[in-house]
């Protein structure tokens, strides 16, 4: 049913049409109307879940982890600090092999406060173990939701999954959002039923103590899940459009690439505003693309390296920074090119932190300066918009 | 009418990896014997996250879960969830944690998982510090203790604090049962547990589980301080159900503190002054501990 809600909305009832069973949540600005439409949903009685509500954050992903042992389908929303007060128990979902599903609401860490868009809060736990999708639009989020539990739960990958939703652009922000019915998530998705599980019947530990050798191996089989997914999500992605007649791109969705001369690289809701300035200076005879990273962890390794092949010219526009060393995400673009034949130069922008806005007129001109670099770089970071660095 | 016997099954192999002596071994084993094999138990890091052994070696025979050091109460209120999404209703769900697990870092988990109401037990075996990394103070560290973060020395800097009253955080919960129970009377911990086991909502059991280790004591001691710590009334053994308080061992005269404190190394240091000081506060907190019976009786019957 096509319905009109925020990407917050699309959330909530993402996690309704997987049949969440468990859910536990705490609030914090701006996911709080995700729990408040889920505890509508539940007493309602249109959503049949136990939602345990929880004292913080880390309750919320502890007791998603035991209720996820115990064989139930389990969800979450965060944001920005309630994220990073997780982090130790993000580490703990992936490792204890729970295929939770988790939307986030990207939004910038304090201090200073800010409640606004940002990166910051899901790139730092880039190395949890979880798998994170970014979305550009709402029905995106509502897809990934159903997807991320379709992969997450798979016996050979069973890994956590974060769905990243840009804060207010998304999550305060109705569009046309089609809500599948639930009969047909069923025949996609069905329901979670774990080999292994907490169960008096078959009274298995889990987690226990290992030892160095031991501890090794369960490190590489993680990593093996997470590297498996990186198919997977083509597959998962594939098997969604049979089911549902729509894709989001794949890992990394190209918007007119090919033989562009300049292609800006982004993740999240502003690849949405890009798109209309792409086909604005494509019309204009200025050869211009973009790349949407949608998958970021497995990161999209064969998708960027396609774009060798497509331009002489990326610049990666990072949403956050790693303070000492690049945007995070032009680290793993040029990691990911290094060693690729005619390997295209690559510069990167870090920009919109703490929801800077960034306007049609702000991304045109970053494409004006980036076809300018045919002549050469300039320099290889770029914050735009702050004192003293340009007009923007 | 018979008397109660400890049940002769046993859900605890042999082959723990726990030192000699350790109360927190019986603490366990009685646990499982109260409870029965239909039983989840969730254990956050503490002395038990070793004990049933690494992995593929496990000593218990009920599922377990292994969690992070502060989460059992939110760790079992998800398996409890979980139970309650499946329909699954005749499954006791039990968090076993340590007393840093518990009066520390757990404490934030705990009170949520109480005010929620959930329908668990929460254990706190008390061995009184940390013991697992190696004899640290926790709050539940008796006053006077000697522990390697409180090490005498020369400036006298055992611990100052008294130990911290979780069975009076948990009454301030509203919680329907929370009692003390001791590794030295086995009947009334397995009572105690069986009663928690059939009451609906949050139970909080307390167990007094010595630790010759970190106490510096015989592991043959074991026991005996167990019986001591309830002579003397350093640890009473009561139980609060609905804020309704009932002792459940009287001495009908109390052993001087001295007893207690003379056969563990922990307390060696203590000069005469601060055990007459400890003698004056468990006389008081007994006292204390009678008239909140009285009281609290009184208020039912009135």
């Amino acid at each position: 049913m096509k319905m009109v809600m925020t990407g917050n909305y699309a959330s909530a009832y993402g996690a309704k049409v997987c049949r969440a069973e468990v859910i536990s949540a705490y609030p914090i600005t701006p996911q709080t109307s995700i729990v408040e439409k889920i505890a509508t949903l539940v007493s309602s009685g249109e959503m049949k879940a136990q939602f345990v509500k929880v004292e913080s954050e880390h309750s919320a992903m502890a007791a998603l982890i035991s209720a996820s042992m115990a064989g139930a389908r389990t969800y979450t929303a965060t944001s920005s600090h309630g994220l990073l007060l997780m982090h130790e128990l993000l580490i703990w979902s992936a490792g204890a092999r729970t295929p939770i599903v988790m939307s986030n609401v990207c939004r910038a860490n304090g201090p200073p406060w800010s409640v606004w868009v940002d990166h910051h809060d899901s790139i730092a736990q880039r190395d949890t173990g979880w798998m994170q999708v970014f979305c550009e639009g709402n029905q995106e989020v509502l897809d990934s939701i159903i997807m991320g539990y379709k992969l997450s739960e798979r016996e050979d990958i069973r890994l956590p999954t974060m769905i990243n939703e840009d804060a207010f652009i998304l999550s305060h922000t109705v569009e046309p959002v089609d809500v599948p019915d639930m009969e047909l998530v069923d025949s996609f998705l069905p329901p979670y039923n774990p080999r292994f599980r907490l169960d008096v019947d078959e009274p298995y530990g889990f987690g226990s103590l290992v030892m160095p050798d031991m501890y090794m191996e369960f490190r590489y089989k993680l990593n093996e899940a997470m590297e498996a997914a990186r198919q997977g999500w083509r597959d998962v992605e594939k098997d969604f459009e049979k089911h549902f007649g729509r894709n989001h791109g794949g890992l990394v969705e190209f918007y007119q690439c090919e033989g562009a001369d300049a292609v800006l690289i982004m993740a999240g809701s502003i690849a949405s505003t890009a798109k209309d300035v792409v086909d604005k200076l494509r019309s204009q005879g200025k050869k211009v693309g973009l790349a949407r990273i949608r998958v970021f962890r497995p990161f999209p390794v064969e998708e960027i390296r396609k774009l060798a092949g497509m331009t002489n010219i990326l610049a990666m526009c990072d949403h956050s920074y790693t303070f000492g060393h690049w945007g995070p995400m032009a680290q793993e673009v040029r990691g990911a090119l290094y060693g690729t034949k005619d390997m295209p130069m690559l510069k990167n922008y870090i920009v919109g932190l703490g929801g800077k806005d960034m306007t049609p007129e702000v991304i045109e001109k970053l494409f004006l300066k980036t076809l300018e670099l045919k002549s050469g770089l300039d320099s290889e970071i770029e914050w735009i918009g702050v004192k003293g660095h340009g007009e923007w | 009418m018979p008397k109660f016997t400890i049940p002769k099954e046993e859900y605890m192999n042999p082959g723990h990896v726990g030192c000699l002596g350790c109360g927190g071994c019986h603490a366990m084993r009685y646990t499982l014997k109260a409870l029965g094999p239909k039983t989840i138990v969730s254990i956050p890091a503490c002395c038990w996250a070793v004990m049933p052994g690494p992995f593929p070696l496990k000593c218990l025979e009920v599922p377990l879960i292994n969690t992070a050091f502060e989460v059992t109460g939110a760790s079992i209120s998800g398996i409890k969830a979980a139970l309650d999404a499946k329909g699954i209703t005749d499954v006791t769900v039990v968090g076993f944690a340590g007393d840093g697990g518990t009066a520390d870092i757990g404490i934030q988990a705990l009170s949520g998982m109480v005010e929620r109401g959930t329908d668990v037990i929460y254990i706190m075996y008390d061995n009184e510090a940390y013991m697992n990394t190696g004899i640290q103070r926790s709050s539940s560290t008796p006053v006077g203790a000697w522990t390697t973060t409180t090490p005498v020395g020369t400036t006298k800097d055992w611990k100052k604090q008294p130990k911290k009253n979780m069975m009076e955080i948990m009454v301030a919960h509203k919680i329907p049962y929370a009692a003390t129970c001791s590794v030295g009377f086995p009947e009334d911990l397995i009572k105690k547990l069986r009663k928690a086991q059939g009451i609906r909502g949050p139970k909080f059991i307390q167990i007094y589980a010595p630790c010759p280790t970190g106490w510096r004591m015989q592991p043959e001691k074991t026991i005996e301080v167990c019986r001591l710590a309830v002579s003397t009334a350093a640890y009473p053994l009561y139980e609060v159900e609905n804020g309704v308080y009932t002792v459940s061992r009287k001495p009908s005269e109390l052993k001087p503190i001295k007893d207690y404190l003379a056969i563990q190394g922990r307390f060696r240091h203590l000069p005469q002054e601060e055990v007459d000081a400890m003698q004056k506060t468990v006389n008081w907190e007994w006292k204390r501990l009678l008239k909140l019976e009285e009281f609290t009786k009184g208020l039912v019957e009135g």
